[in-house]
């Protein structure tokens, strides 16, 4: 296999920042005393002017740019998922929501991929936070080319938006000439006729191997990617699954409330189905190097077609 | 306006409330009449604003941190002529615009959405210092409760517009000394509320925040500061205004009935008289 290039979506984030920085000046970049991490800090090379730390105090980062949105301003705030979403959710709901205002929240180190770090600071939870608030977009995005569109898409659209970074380089898997980026459509990256697996953030370049992998076992199945949790590609999801009968979903995020919740509210209601739903279960993370872990929770291309196969069985 | 005219107005606002509230049959009268001086003042006398033009860029802005007391903000736009006074008898009702808390999106006048408490005073941040960014010369308010800032994020707000040395903000906390179980100082003290402030790298002024010679000075004061932004103590009396209302923790979150509010109209009345 050729060698794949790898790229944190969270590397991405700083670097769409810094692009569409040089055509925006109403942009401006807060963040939390983490702009090594987050990648904001290639940000304030360029523009330190519009790189606001508002050190270690995400609530009142989240309200300084609600303040800065009723100004005319597009406020990226950025910290970890587990303090922009989880610290802060009352404040995200009630002075960025309720309003309406146009801010940004880029959420990185999201998931079990943190790492080393451990559970105080892998969420599993935000997706779920995040799309329950009226108004809130979700992105997910699977790769370095999905991030970056993701980050202008986000800049464009007018209210609110939960862009989610991860910390672990992933696999680049869009980089092809028609590839195109649309808040609230997923894309079919392979057609199958026996099951369709909805995938989201690092999970898709997973779901895609495992797709691979299933295929060798006389299992054809359909691999989608859901970028957008919220709006949730609803005709999307109802199409593929009345062909394929059956649906899975494969996220690094609690099987509560997230990508699975979102794919089971659609069938329930559109098109019932056989639904599994595979992410980290009803528990917390823990320390480790992320790819061990995310073989340890199963959420690797091997531990995906084994669920699978059991599902299908 | 001549203090004489500002007291006129602010006892009408305060009349304005307790009808609101007693329309409502519920919401924060308390706070809301302690406050009324500090409204008046802001809206007819401090303030850049056009109640033809409310969402003009070169306006002054205010924040109310302690959202609850909208029925005082809600009584003084009308007054100044953002929207009917007519309507105000309609707060909390279904289908009106005049939320239980101030809703930005729905209500002329009003900057910014609040009501859970400790948030307000961050976006007024984030507008004095979007202002300071694009040089602009308007000034930004926020009010804030005595109980309010037991919240944390007040002084994570504080901190960062005494870091980014944002003079064209100012901070009043009506200081009324009561909070829905009992006295703040005794339910958790926030006092020394203004040596507080100056250690956040504020201007600090302490006031009689009912008596509008030093309402005006203080205001006056904090324009005049430089470097640093200001947070004035206005030491209030809840309830002000209304005989049985004054200084009663009972009167946070309640609306008075049809016997009450006829002694509160009357209160009031005379005080107009005089």
């Amino acid at each position: 296999m050729p060698e794949i290039k790898k790229i944190a979506t969270r590397e991405s984030y700083g670097n769409a920042l810094t692009e569409l920085g040089k055509e925006h000046e109403n942009l401006i970049v807060l963040d939390a005393d983490l702009a090594e991490a987050t990648k904001t800090g290639i940000f304030k090379k360029a523009f330190p002017d519009r790189h606001w730390d508002c050190g270690i105090a995400e609530c009142n980062m989240t309200g300084i740019a609600a303040g800065l949105a009723t100004c005319g301003k597009v406020p990226f705030i950025s910290s970890f998922a587990m303090f922009a979403a989880g610290r802060n959710f009352e404040q995200v709901r009630n002075s960025i929501g309720y309003p309406h205002l146009n801010v940004k929240i880029g959420a990185t180190h999201a998931g079990i991929s943190v790492g080393e770090d451990g559970a105080t600071h892998q969420c599993l939870e935000d997706i779920a936070l995040m799309r329950e608030i009226p108004g809130m977009v979700v992105i997910n995005p699977a790769d370095d080319i999905e991030a970056k569109a993701a980050v202008y898409a986000a800049y464009e659209h007018e209210g609110p938006v939960y862009l989610r970074f991860g910390r672990l380089a992933v696999p680049v898997i869009n980089d092809r000439a028609d590839y195109k980026f649309e808040i609230g459509k997923g894309t079919v990256l392979k057609e199958g006729s026996d099951v369709t697996v909805f995938a989201t953030g690092l999970e898709v370049s997973e779901a895609l191997e495992a797709a691979e992998m299933l295929e060798k076992e006389g299992i054809s199945a359909e691999v989608v990617n859901i970028h957008t949790i919220k709006p949730i590609d609803a005709d999307l999801i109802v199409a593929s699954v009345c062909k394929t009968k059956k649906a899975v979903t494969v996220e690094e995020h609690s099987i509560i409330g997230g990508l699975g919740s979102a794919v089971a509210e659609v069938l329930c209601e559109k098109a019932p189905a056989k639904l599994l739903r595979i992410g980290v279960e009803d528990r917390f993370g823990e320390s480790g190097p992320a790819v061990e872990l995310i073989q340890k929770y199963g959420l690797d291309a091997k531990g995906i077609c084994k669920k699978i196969k059991n599902f299908m069985e | 306006m001549n203090n004489e005219e500002l007291k006129k107005t602010a006892n009408e606002v305060r009349k304005s409330i307790v009808t609101a509230v007693y329309s409502a049959k519920s919401g924060h009268p308390g706070g809301s009449l302690s406050a009324a001086d500090i409204f008046t003042y802001l809206y007819f006398e401090e303030m850049n604003i056009n109640p033809k033009q409310p969402k003009d860029e070169n306006r002054d802005r205010f924040v109310l941190s302690k959202g609850h007391t909208a029925p005082g903000l809600y009584a003084v736009l009308a007054e100044r002529g953002f929207f009917p006074k007519e309507d105000l008898v309609t707060l909390r009702h279904t289908g009106s615009y005049l939320q239980g808390h101030p809703d930005m999106k729905g209500i002329p006048g009003v900057d910014m959405s609040s009501g859970s408490l400790g948030q307000g005073l961050s976006a007024a941040v984030g507008m004095a210092a979007a202002g300071k960014l694009d040089k602009k010369q308007y000034r930004v308010y926020s009010l804030l409760g005595d109980g309010e800032i037991q919240e944390g994020q007040i002084w994570e707000a504080a901190m960062w517009a005494g870091h980014r040395k944002l003079d064209n903000l100012v901070v009043i906390v009506d200081n009324n000394n009561l909070q829905i179980d009992g006295c703040v100082d005794e339910v958790c003290s926030p006092y020394p509320i203004d040596q507080k402030f100056e250690a956040f790298n504020f201007h600090t002024i302490v006031i009689d925040g009912n008596n509008f010679d030093e309402i005006r000075a203080a205001f006056d004061e904090a324009k005049n500061t430089k470097g640093k932004p200001t947070a004035i103590i206005a030491r209030t009396v809840k309830g002000k205004g209304v005989s049985f209302m004054e200084n009663q923790a009972g009167w946070h979150g309640k609306a008075p009935g049809e016997e009450e509010y006829r002694t509160a109209i009357a209160d009031l009345e005379k005080a107009g008289e005089a």
